[in-house]
């Protein structure tokens, strides 16, 4: 199931994110998926998120599917190139998995191997025009693919609290340009912004899902105030998180924080997409609460 | 050592687009090579077609202060002009685009690398030689040195406050790009189609 046909029957898309772990054991994450995410469309699983290096994102994409979840493959920029991007494209079709999200990549100097070298060969623009190119059948060399060309739901990401959200308007007119089917957007903290945002980018005519983190402690949220782009906690919602720890420990403080971001935002938006950052058990409760 | 060689003659033409240009050749490094038969052949058909208000042929306009100097005199003909015409290598353009920050500067160049001592040491700008150059797009700035990921389609979302994720005391290359668009009224350059690097014309990659 294409996550686009959802998005043209109107209907308002529910996506959260996991994060393959350092080694070759997944059951833990198969399990927590299954328990707090069968509910909800689809499932990103990042690629080598930060710049860390993990478990695959495709061979995880996999094992999600087995377990008859929908999962997105979320492929970077970062460390392969164009080869190795329309390769592993080709492959997540064979392997049945259609929703792919499209992203440049952190830095390799922000990871755990700061040593390596950085490919970015394409970027998040020019593997979108990759991906419908393959779809047209034919790859980026000009050559022409064997049989049916592969179709997918092509996501992208764009940062809409950022301090530069002209930038970032731009660039995301040059990837609906470039055949992006959907967004995902950076995680929102200030409701106004997004709106504000949102009355811009609907020009564009892409759906786009409000992208939410859910804030763990108020070093947490100063933490991503301080090293995270595009995301700006505000004040109030820090004294919020600092007043009762007991209640922000239990992760209680942080889901009302989340769900009501959500009903402020959801209007204007035509999904959420969750990042719960190893909260994923707090999922099914910040749905409830949001009202989704 | 780097090598400068013409962009083709319609690309060149289509920068100038029928209105007025002033052209700038630098021919500062001995060492480089420098198209000039052919550079001063497209020169002399711009003004046949009455589209050149004058041309500065000189050296080393990598350096700022160099440039202002040499610049002096022409101003009248570069305030007359809509566009200005840098045949150099890209750290002259990018000097070139800064000092006249209110103009349309577009490089009429794309600037590869060869083995050995280069010419000039660059100063507050820099050139990856990269054989295909983009600061016509870019605002004569170059996206391939002033981002940390050399991107070619815009800014990624690693910026914050304006600064790069990489380094904090590097400002963002593409905010830059966006802001001087801004200023000089060119923010369409963003519409252009998708750019794809091509690294066959880099020789650190080719070789």
């Amino acid at each position: 199931m294409k996550i686009t046909e959802l998005f043209e029957r109107g209907e308002f898309v529910v996506t959260a994110e996991v994060g393959p772990p350092k080694g070759c054991h997944i059951e833990n994450l198969l399990e927590e998926a299954k328990t707090y995410l069968s509910g909800i469309t689809a499932v990103n699983v990042t690629d080598n998120q930060s710049s860390v290096m993990r478990l695959g994102s495709l061979a995880t994409c996999k094992a999600l599917k087995d377990e008859g979840l929908t999962p997105i493959f979320q492929i970077t920029c970062r460390d392969r190139n164009r080869i190795a991007l329309q390769s592993d494209l080709l492959s997540a079709v064979m392997l049945g998995i259609e929703n792919v999200l499209l992203l440049t990549g952190d830095h390799t100097k922000l990871g755990d191997h700061p040593q390596a070298k950085p490919v970015f060969d394409l970027d998040s623009v020019s593997l979108l025009h990759t991906a419908k190119l393959l779809e047209s059948g034919v790859d980026l060399g000009g050559n022409q693919l064997v049989g049916e060309p592969p179709k997918f739901a092509k996501g992208a990401v764009v940062s809409p609290c950022s301090d530069s959200v002209d930038a970032q308007l731009a660039k995301m007119e040059r990837k609906v340009a470039a055949g992006a089917d959907y967004f995902q957007t950076q995680a929102v903290y200030e409701p106004e912004k997004f709106i504000k945002f949102m009355e811009k980018a609907k020009q564009f005519g892409k759906p786009v899902q409000l992208g939410i983190v859910i804030p763990k402690s108020a070093g947490m949220a100063k933490y991503m105030n301080d090293n995270v782009a595009g995301i700006h906690v505000p004040q109030e919602m820090l004294d919020e998180l600092r007043a009762d720890k007991e209640k922000t420990k239990a992760g209680i403080t942080g889901v009302e924080i989340a769900a009501r971001i959500i009903k402020e935002c959801k209007p204007y938006c035509q999904g959420v997409h969750i990042m719960a950052l190893g909260w994923e058990s707090k999922v099914p409760a910040l749905l409830e609460q949001a009202g989704i | 050592m780097l090598i400068t060689e013409l962009k083709s003659k319609e690309t060149i033409f289509s920068l100038v687009d029928g209105k007025k240009a002033f052209i700038i050749n630098c021919h500062g490094c001995r060492e480089v090579y420098f198209p000039l038969e052919e550079a001063a052949q497209l020169q002399e058909e711009l003004h046949a077609n009455g589209s050149v208000t004058g041309i500065l042929t000189t050296d080393y306009i990598c350096n700022p202060d160099n440039l202002k100097v040499r610049l002096e005199g022409h101003k009248a003909e570069i305030d007359a002009a809509d566009v200005v015409l840098v045949f150099s290598c890209g750290v002259g353009v990018q000097t070139v685009a800064s000092y006249l920050e209110d103009k349309k500067v577009c490089a009429c160049c794309d600037t590869s690398r060869l083995p050995g001592f280069q010419g000039v040491t660059p100063l507050e700008y820099d050139c990856g030689q990269c054989g295909e150059c983009y600061l016509n797009l870019t605002g004569g700035i170059c996206p391939i040195t002033a981002c940390s990921k050399s991107l070619v389609n815009g800014q990624c979302g690693g910026s914050k406050n304006g600064k790069c994720e990489v380094d904090p005391n590097m400002d963002c290359g593409w905010e830059r790009i966006y802001r001087r668009l801004e200023k000089i009224g060119r923010l369409d350059a963003l519409k252009c189609p998708t750019q794809i690097r091509n690294f066959a014309t880099d020789q650190e990659v080719a070789k």
